[in-house]
């Protein structure tokens, strides 16, 4: 279970491959999805892979784990030709991995978690109890973590947990370890924490493959960088030769000059407001106005009650008091129909879990949330209507799909997030409530998405924007307010954006410029 | 660092948020209760009597929690009792000697078992429905082989093992206990049984981490199988003969004791020990009911209430929790 210490200097183990593929190839029906590609990780190194949803990312490192076996093309693990045939035999190998998804059971101790299925046993296959709490504390203890062995899962937060996962596939010792998208739930300190111990773990000798569609962390984390696009290895580069627009033009084949698009001027004019909003235990005295076409952005770390307030705000929880105004009139949220009926949407970041219908089709998604507009008055469905507007939708947004009919958990991320916004435009909003619009969408359906709020900001719609992608928020955004502990902890302009600046205010530290103290 | 108090009290509150506890309490409270209520309660007889009631769901209990904790159910655990009986009856009324027919009647319990998971396991058919309708088959068919006829006339070399008793207390109870406490000793201190956990919790995952599922899910079907064969029995037994109607219910009371035992319908959650209690609960609580005189009709009505408050029970604490995080 130890990593042994070698005390040796990282240049000389650069020069030793760890891994090496050779013309892997994967079909499934109807789509190449990874494509001849060809690559070798270095000992030590921390190799980040990017590239657009469906670039072939996943299924590389699920080969590379054992889940798929390549249709062609082979892989060597120091120097030895090696075949997978489970994600069990990768492990033992030297190749682990660490899923998007959560693989621990709550009612199970972190021990068991840790070490689920190899459990110290004695003759009988009975478990050594005392060993095994022993044993993970002195692993928990190795990354300085202080989790009480016996504590049973559920009761850690989504960011323990995620660290608890990462931990798993460390413990089993591996040669190679791949991470898919590891920061997605975690906070930027469980973040920090999770950058420290790879760094640690890679001088002595662990190399990493990190998958990830944040480019900030390329630079952050890893040595070098692979680009995937269409299944296909485009170019694996020193990251401090490349820049973030090198990699987005190797991502997506094409220049996006404007991600963001061009700022809209709001019109000066009030619109929407919300004051002395209060959830006790989640916010408290939340004040929040919008002009008529603004973008306003909700940043602050995970947990900090960004989403409580918008989930309140549209009436899918209480809140305790605080009043909203639409157009100067007093409005009356208690449940999500009255938020539509006043024209309020709200988009979730959990379009899988609570945004969409995955099991259905496009068509039948789009009209959900304004069937009343598609009844007729005798109470029957009018389908030449749905189909009429859903197919204007597919075209409007841009959907890629040969028929509204098409079931939307076969769509990509990307696709999926613009039918969600396509259902919500249906009720005419007059104020949207986004949040995180571009998690799991890649920079090509990012584009799209963020023309797509620009256009509704155009035409008098107000947006607030709940994101934890700071360069998004500072691209888009008239004003960012940012939330800390349940408060509005800072209000910046656009003129004063900067990252900086809102992670302090995240963070709960008052900003202080060097220079000029424009910050109060 | 933390301060003494405060811990002692947060591992109070730790213990207290298990199942186990609480039933513990509740059943505490209900026997006082009863003991002032009626002078018999508490009479050595009337506790083997409750105890021997509950012996067949008890035995089941445990197998089914198996299920329920790798995410599995099973509602043909009645059908499969009584093919066991059936089994066994033929095969002693043909002159098979007592031993050998046991074994029969087990192998035809353990098919049953193995049948359930082979559709579950390999060819992935949702639990319910292939257990549904396999307690439906095998009714049906018995009841063509039985013709509405009872098995009768069983030597009492085969009935002592339901009516022999020590101290009073009789076999079936000890087999009932013995049952308990192997299923809980291994199921809390063995890795092949705590699979189960994995797979109920995420099977998935559970396959990532090396677990045979598909074995694992084969062996509990077999399992529980093999212990409603073994109640099937004992019950059989105990009365020297068995009717037609023999388990019928048995799948819907013993699923009722494991859930209010702490089991979740999710998976990955509840203990041997737990299904016991769920069983003891709803034994003490007929029995109650009956030293009352509270009319046997009233008693389903009661358990159903109480399994759903249980349940809603559960919800609450969940709900506090993650409002707590």
């Amino acid at each position: 279970m130890q990593v042994s210490l070698h005390p040796l200097i990282i240049c000389e183990m650069i020069m030793e491959e760890v891994l090496r593929t050779e013309n892997i190839s994967k079909n499934f029906p109807g789509v190449k999805a990874v494509d001849n590609v060809s690559f070798s990780l270095m000992k030590g190194e921390i190799l980040a892979l990017i590239g657009e949803n469906g670039a072939g990312k996943s299924t590389l490192s699920q080969i590379l784990s054992g889940v798929y076996k390549p249709d062609e093309g082979q892989f060597l693990l120091e120097g030895a030709l090696v075949v997978f045939f489970s994600p069990n035999d990768a492990i033992q190998q030297g190749i682990s991995m660490v899923f998007q998804e959560l693989s621990l059971v709550g009612s199970l101790s972190v021990a068991e978690n840790l070490f689920a299925n190899r459990q110290p046993t004695g003759k009988v296959g009975n478990i050594h109890w005392s060993v095994l709490y022993q044993q993970t504390h002195d692993f928990l203890q190795r990354f300085n973590l202080n989790l009480d062995p016996r504590q049973q899962v559920k009761y850690l937060s989504m960011g323990q947990q995620q660290i608890l996962e990462i931990l798993k596939a460390i413990s089993t010792d591996p040669k190679v370890l791949i991470l898919d998208e590891p920061s997605s739930s975690l906070t930027e300190a469980e973040t920090t924490f999770l950058f420290e111990n790879i760094r640690k773990l890679q001088q002595q000798g662990m190399s990493f493959i990190y998958i990830t569609h944040k480019l900030s962390e390329v630079f952050q984390i890893a040595d070098q960088v692979m680009v995937m696009r269409d299944g296909k290895y485009v170019s694996k580069r020193d990251v401090h030769e490349v820049t973030e627009s090198d990699l987005v033009n190797m991502m997506v084949g094409r220049e996006i000059r404007k991600l963001y698009g061009a700022s809209g001027k709001p019109i000066q004019e009030e619109y929407f407001r919300v004051e002395g909003f209060t959830r006790d235990n989640f916010f408290t005295d939340i004040l929040l106005n919008l002009k008529r076409g603004e973008i306003i952005g909700l940043a602050g770390l995970i947990g900090a009650g960004r989403t409580q307030i918008g989930r309140s705000i549209f009436g899918i929880d209480p809140h305790d008091s605080g009043r909203i105004f639409l157009n100067g009139k007093e409005i009356h949220i208690s449940k999500p129909l009255s938020a539509i009926e006043n024209g309020i949407a709200y988009l979730t970041e959990d379009r899988k879990g609570q945004g969409l219908f995955l099991s259905m089709s496009i068509r039948e998604n789009i009209v959900a949330p304004s069937l009343r507009r598609f009844t007729a008055r005798s109470g029957f469905l009018d389908s030449r209507r749905i189909d009429r507007f859903a197919n204007e939708a597919v075209e409007q947004y841009s959907i890629a799909t040969p028929s509204i009919t098409k079931k939307l958990i076969n769509l990509s991320g990307g696709n999926q997030q613009k039918c969600l916004i396509a259902m919500w435009m249906g009720i005419n909003p007059k104020v949207i409530i986004f949040d995180e619009p571009t998690r799991g969408v890649d920079v090509g359906a990012r584009a799209e998405i963020y023309q797509k709020l620009r256009d509704f900001a155009a035409a008098g719609t107000g947006v607030i924007m709940i994101s934890s992608d700071l360069p998004e928020l500072i691209g888009m955004c008239n004003r960012i307010l940012v939330v800390h502990h349940g408060r509005i902890s800072g209000e910046i302009d656009r003129a004063d954006f900067t990252e900086e600046r809102i992670m302090a205010l995240s963070a709960g530290i008052q900003y202080k410029p060097n220079s000029n103290g424009k910050e109060n | 660092m933390a301060n003494r108090g405060s811990l002692i009290l947060r591992s109070l509150r730790r213990v207290a948020a298990f199942r186990e506890f609480a039933l513990i309490i509740v059943l505490i409270v209900m026997g006082i209760a009863m003991t002032f209520a009626s002078p018999v309660f508490l009479d050595i007889g009337n506790l083997q009597a409750i105890l021997l009631a509950l012996s067949v769901e008890g035995t089941i209990a445990v197998g089914m929690m198996l299920l329920l904790i790798s995410g599995g159910l099973d509602l043909s655990v009645g059908s499969t009792l009584w093919f066991t009986v059936v089994v066994t009856g033929l095969a002693l009324q043909a002159g098979v000697t007592t031993f050998p027919s046991i074994i029969l009647g087990l192998i035809a319990a353990l098919s049953v078992g193995l049948i359930n998971g082979l559709l579950v396991a390999k060819m992935k058919i949702n639990p319910f429905i292939t257990t549904l309708g396999m307690s439906i088959t095998i009714r049906g068919l018995l009841l063509v082989i039985a013709r509405g006829r009872a098995v009768l006339n069983l030597p009492a070399s085969f009935t002592v093992i339901g009516q022999g008793s020590i101290f009073g207390f009789q076999y079936p109870t000890f087999v009932m206990i013995a049952i308990v406490i192997i299923g809980d000793v291994l199921m809390r201190n063995t890795r092949f049984f705590r699979q189960n956990y994995y797979i109920g919790g995420n099977e998935k995952a559970a396959s990532l981490s090396g677990i045979n599922v598909n074995f694992v899910k084969i062996a509990n079907y077999c399992i529980v199988a093999l212990l409603a064969g073994v109640a099937g029995l004992l019950i059989t037994a105990r009365f020297g003969s068995s009717s037609v109607t023999i388990g019928t219910g048995v799948e819907l009371r013993v699923i009722t004791a494991t859930i209010i035992g702490g089991a979740s319908l999710n998976g990955g959650e509840g203990s041997v020990f737990g299904a016991f209690l769920g069983a003891l609960f709803m034994g003490v609580l007929a029995n109650a009911l009956n030293l009352l005189g509270v009319d046997t009709y009233w008693q389903n009505f009661i358990t159903g209430m109480i399994l759903i408050i249980a349940v809603m029970f559960d919800v609450i604490n969940e709900k506090r929790k993650s409002q707590q995080k």
